[in-house]
């Protein structure tokens, strides 16, 4: 029996900035004050608060620190588990009250609004510790499936929930699975998305690292439903922990009798294999999934056939996101009812994103469908820094589109994004202010998908690449008000000639800005400038007469000679020889140097 | 493990392991006084004392922790029993030795030990 945990997040980003550092740090400074068998460290999945990293929670006060470093270590263990006193200058800021008073985290600005289900056990438990899982309900869904329910009821219920695909299209989870249980095989498989391709988003990563055995669990659960007695889990080989974390969960599952032969005696074989992913954006696609499980070149092929019918190795097959998956224990112990009492009509429980770009908190946030922008950005998300303005949020990644500040009070759900023309895609959900350009945008996410277009087919390969080409020359201001026309009609046959959803998504980022941003695009076409003061090629340096003292500072640090004047006298640039380096405003202590 | 009793059994035992994550979830919250003061004066024992004896009697709802000075030195160690909707009720110069009897008749039946509250103690 401990009488304090210490919890450290072991999740990606928190490793990244030291965590590991900091478990070590605990565990020899309690062994020097003799707290080894009294306070026990546990490492836990993602926090969701990355920004404000590395975390540690200490328990049961439930005190909250951020930012932790190696060195801080030692006082947290003499001041508060040796004698009592929460370190002040390290606990989120947000949680202090006053000198004597601490506020739970679940009621400051980032956590009040979330409602965590998928996340729920997320930081909350140890994930290499099934006993974790188990204590908070673990595999209790799984053993209500097998003892009370037939297969039937099972999808009964997914479908009465209302849940919907959380890896891109929304397709109703229910269904997908009644369209597989219905095909008669010999044998069937259950497959997970574990692929996570959008750049901004990582909550699958977080929910593999934080709570693997949820995933297991429901995988279980969607093969006795199907009838199924294998399954895989596709996940890129770039996220290590989360291999690691699936592995050792696996491995605990079978040993614990809860994966394998005959699962509480109840006559059901369940068995999971991890495959790993080389990272292909077109490898989430489910059918270039399948064939990439195959061991074959991960390309899409045609559907029908669905994976329903002939999926993986020509069986039916079940393909699942790794959050949706997230969603199914509970709703088999809470009941339909409890799911569909959380978000809107037709999108129903939470929705995980990955809040990214210019916002306070940045990290990963839970909250019920139907939640506005606004509320996610400003109030969970702490507005965006230096006092700027917010300009458009994009979601759905490479296949989405930009929201502009106008739809701010959008309540977001599957059905309202595909109607102000973005989707819900993974869920990343990239926030920008005035200093970002958004010709720039569309082409930051062109070049992506240029970059991972599998290239069987033409539209998307060719056509992909001509659009970026525009965009191109649009930031370079050698576009013109013809190529704008041009460009949407690109798009749309780009998008209607595609064999699978990455060309049939990937102009949506070009045609939700052309659609909400036109003056932006215009700007740069017919007034050669970028708005934004983002694209360098439209920017000119110039430097103000009335400013300039004459120091020749500037010109002494020109690489190319551009500056000239003699001392005391202004100085003027030479736009023609200019190579628009920025040395020359970095330099000058008076400001009298501009970009515009 | 084969049955959904087993599965059920070892639920209750894990959940055991995890109450003092559930910051809502005590009812009582037993506070050592631990600053230097209550160190010397041999709060330590007394820490270790309380987590074995809730331990042991596997008491779900009661967290164990410590605070820093509680101000009045002279009596340590000191410590602070909370209980939803009750007033606080302050134990004195404590030693390894009450602690078995203060969680037994206060803790679990609700009795406080008054001999060795404060009250009983600057009479
Ligand atoms: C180019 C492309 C990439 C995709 N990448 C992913 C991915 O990384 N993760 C994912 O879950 N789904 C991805 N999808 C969607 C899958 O094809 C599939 O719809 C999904 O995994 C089904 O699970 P769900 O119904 O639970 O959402 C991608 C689709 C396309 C067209
Ligand atoms: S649309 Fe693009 S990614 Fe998809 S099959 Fe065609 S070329 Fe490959
Ligand atoms: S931007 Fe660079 S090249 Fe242009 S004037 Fe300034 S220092 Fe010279």
């Amino acid at each position: 029996m401990y009488r304090a945990h210490v919890l450290v997040c072991g999740g990606t980003g928190c490793t990244s900035s030291g965590s590991a550092k900091i478990i070590t740090a605990f565990e020899s400074e309690l062994e020097q004050a003799n707290l080894g068998n009294e306070v026990k460290v546990i490492r836990t999945g993602c926090f969701g608060l990355c920004a404000e990293g590395p975390i540690v929670i200490v328990y049961p006060e439930g005190c909250f620190y951020s930012r932790v470093q190696p060195e801080d270590v030692a006082e947290i263990v003499a001041e508060h588990l040796v004698k009592g006193r929460p370190v002040k200058r390290l606990l989120y800021k947000e949680t202090v009250v006053d000198e004597t008073t601490i506020k739970s985290l679940n009621h400051t600005g980032f956590y009040e609004k979330q409602h965590r289900v998928a996340l729920k056990n997320c930081g909350v438990i140890d994930p290499e510790n099934i006993e974790e899982y188990i204590a908070y309900d673990g595999y209790q869904a799984l053993a209500k499936c097998l003892t009370e329910y037939t297969p039937e009821q099972v999808i009964q219920i997914i479908k009465d929930s209302g849940l919907r695909g959380r890896g891109g299209a929304g397709f109703p989870t229910g269904l997908k699975w009644s369209f597989a249980a219905a095909n008669k095989a010999d044998q069937k498989y259950v497959c997970c998305n574990a692929d996570e391709g959008d750049p901004g988003a990582f909550m699958d990563r977080s929910i593999l690292e934080g709570d693997p055995h949820a995933l297991l669990e429901a995988m279980a659960i969607a093969g006795y439903a199907i009838g199924a007695t294998k399954g895989y889990v596709y996940i890129r080989a770039e996220y290590p922990i989360a291999v690691k974390r699936l592995e050792i969960a696996i491995a605990q599952a079978k040993e614990y009798g809860l994966m394998g032969k005959n699962i509480l005696s109840s006559g059901f074989d369940f068995d999971l294999e991890i495959r790993l992913g080389a990272g292909a954006f077109v490898c989430g696609e489910e059918t270039a999934l399948m064939t990439s499980i195959e061991g074959k070149r991960g390309e899409p092929r045609p559907r029908p056939p669905f994976p329903a019918v002939k999926g993986l190795f020509q069986k039916p097959t079940v393909l699942n996101n790794v959050e949706t998956y997230a969603n199914i224990a509970q709703i088999i112990l809470n009941g339909p009812e409890w799911f569909t009492a959380m978000g809107t009509e037709k999108s129903k429980g939470t929705k995980v994103f990955a809040l990214g770009g210019k916002i306070n908190n940045t990290g990963l946030v839970e909250v019920p469908m139907g939640t506005t922008l606004r509320e996610v950005v400003e109030d969970i998300g702490g507005g965006i820094p230096n006092g700027k303005k917010f300009k458009a949020a994009q979601t759905g990644g490479p296949s989405g589109g930009c929201i502009p500040a106008h739809l701010i009070d959008t309540p977001i759900d599957y059905d309202n994004l595909l109607a102000i023309g973005s989707m819900m895609g993974s869920g990343g959900l990239i926030v920008m202010d005035e200093d970002n350009c958004m010709v720039d945008i569309a082409k930051f996410f062109l070049e992506f998908t240029v970059e991972e277009s599998c290239g069987k087919c033409t539209p998307c390969r060719i056509g992909t690449k001509r659009l970026y080409e525009m965009l191109e020359k649009i930031t370079k201001g050698e576009g013109t008000l013809e190529d704008l026309d041009k460009m949407e009609a690109l798009c749309y046959y780009i998008k209607e000639n595609s064999l699978c959803g990455l060309g049939q998504t990937a102009p949506n980022p070009v045609l939700s800005t052309l659609r909400y941003f036109r003056d932006e695009y215009v700007a740069h076409v017919v007034d050669k400038k970028c708005p934004a003061g983002v694209c360098k090629d439209l920017l000119q340096y110039s430097i103000i007469e009335d400013k300039c003292k004459g120091c020749t500072a500037c010109a002494r640090k020109c690489p190319v000679g551009a500056i000239s004047g003699s001392v005391k006298n202004p100085h003027v640039i030479d736009t023609a020889k200019c190579i628009k380096c920025g040395a020359c405003i970095e330099t000058c202590k008076f400001d009298a140097i501009i970009r515009k | 493990m084969k049955t959904l009793e087993e599965l059920k059994a070892l639920k209750a035992k894990a959940l055991q392991n995890m109450g003092i994550r559930d910051d809502q979830a005590a009812t009582t919250r037993i506070v050592v006084g631990m600053a230097t003061c209550g160190i010397a004066a041999g709060a330590r024992p007394v820490l270790t004392a309380f987590t074995e004896e809730v331990a042991k009697r596997q008491l779900q709802d009661v967290a164990v922790s410590q605070t820093g000075c509680i101000g009045i030195c002279q009596y340590e160690p000191v410590v602070e029993v909370f209980r939803t909707g009750e007033e606080k009720v302050t134990y004195v110069k404590m030693t390894a030795d009450k602690v078995a009897r203060i969680v037994a008749e206060h803790i679990v039946n609700g009795n406080v030990v008054t001999e060795y509250t404060i009250g009983a103690c600057t009479k």
